[in-house]
């Protein structure tokens, strides 16, 4: 990549983290709080998709 | 008298959460089959990658300076073709790239079929069971500023197995955000469709991007 677009690429994502912060620091600060049950319940979806993704790779091995 | 109001209230808020899904979905389905046709065009006209990156930043000049202020009109639909458009011009160089490598069309129908999987997946669980996993939102909203941090240094540093890591990252948070934004428009936390729509275009956008990265890397193709 030319050093023009690692600058530009590096720019673009500071700014996205710049205007990502308000909505972040709103979720953390007034968003709900989930109980251990409901978190478990998140984990096992997204481990499902790890296992999923895993499934793929072995795939097009 | 008084159960009555709560239950025409309940029903009319019920039929305008399923008017949002179904707009939602209606018009995500239209601008990812309008993103893919914009990616085949970028593919043949054999864009540049600096091209291509102009096009992101221009999708997210549209979605951040002119949605907001046609979001409630029938204009934001024509904003929303705009962005999923760019968007999907952008990847016309990644696809390029690896459809010209041996097995790599495989590796971008295997990467589709992926992405088309844990997306039609994790919104059928969300929709069937109806449980409310906006206690999410903080932590993938980190996340996302954790994984963009981590992005700006491999910028520069070009690690590949922390390209890798950076790209298992994003899976694992565009899934959880699939879970979230779905899980916000069926307990009206959304209201708006075509907001709604572009918050869901992008978690499927980055999800296949990275599965490709993915994929790619371990197909021995990248």
């Amino acid at each position: 990549m030319e050093t023009w677009m690692k600058v530009a690429s590096a720019l673009f994502l500071g700014i996205m983290v710049w205007r990502l912060w308000p909505a972040a620091n709103h979720w953390m600060k007034n968003g709900p709080k989930g109980s251990k049950k409901e978190w478990q319940g998140a984990a096992f979806l997204l481990l499902g998709v790890v296992g999923f993704v895993i499934l793929l790779i072995m795939m097009v091995r | 008298m008084d159960n009555y109001g709560q239950v025409a209230t309940g029903r009319e808020s019920a039929l305008a959460t399923n008017k949002v899904l179904r707009n939602t979905y209606i018009l995500l389905s239209m601008s990812l089959i309008f993103s893919g046709a914009m990616a085949a065009l970028a593919m043949s006209m054999q864009v540049s990658q600096g091209m291509a990156l102009g096009s992101i930043i221009a999708a997210f000049v549209l979605v951040w300076l002119v949605l907001p202020r046609f979001e409630n009109s029938s204009m934001g639909i024509v904003v929303v073709f705009a962005f999923t458009g760019l968007m999907g011009f952008s990847i016309g160089p990644m696809l390029s790239h690896y459809l010209a490598i041996p097995n790599g069309g495989n590796t971008v129908m295997t990467a589709l079929g992926g992405t088309g999987v844990i997306f039609l997946g994790l919104s059928a669980y969300v929709l069937t069971t109806r449980k409310d996993f906006s206690f999410m939102g903080g932590f993938l909203f980190v996340g996302l500023l954790v994984i963009l941090g981590a992005a700006i240094l491999n910028i520069f540093f070009s690690v590949p197995a922390f390209s890798l890591a950076i790209s298992a990252g994003v899976i694992l948070l565009m899934s959880g955000f699939i879970l979230f934004d779905t899980s916000r428009i069926i307990h009206g936390g959304e209201t708006n469709y075509i907001r709604a729509t572009v918050g869901l275009y992008l978690n499927i956008h980055n999800l296949f991007v990275h599965l490709l990265h993915i994929l790619g890397a371990f197909s021995g193709d990248d």
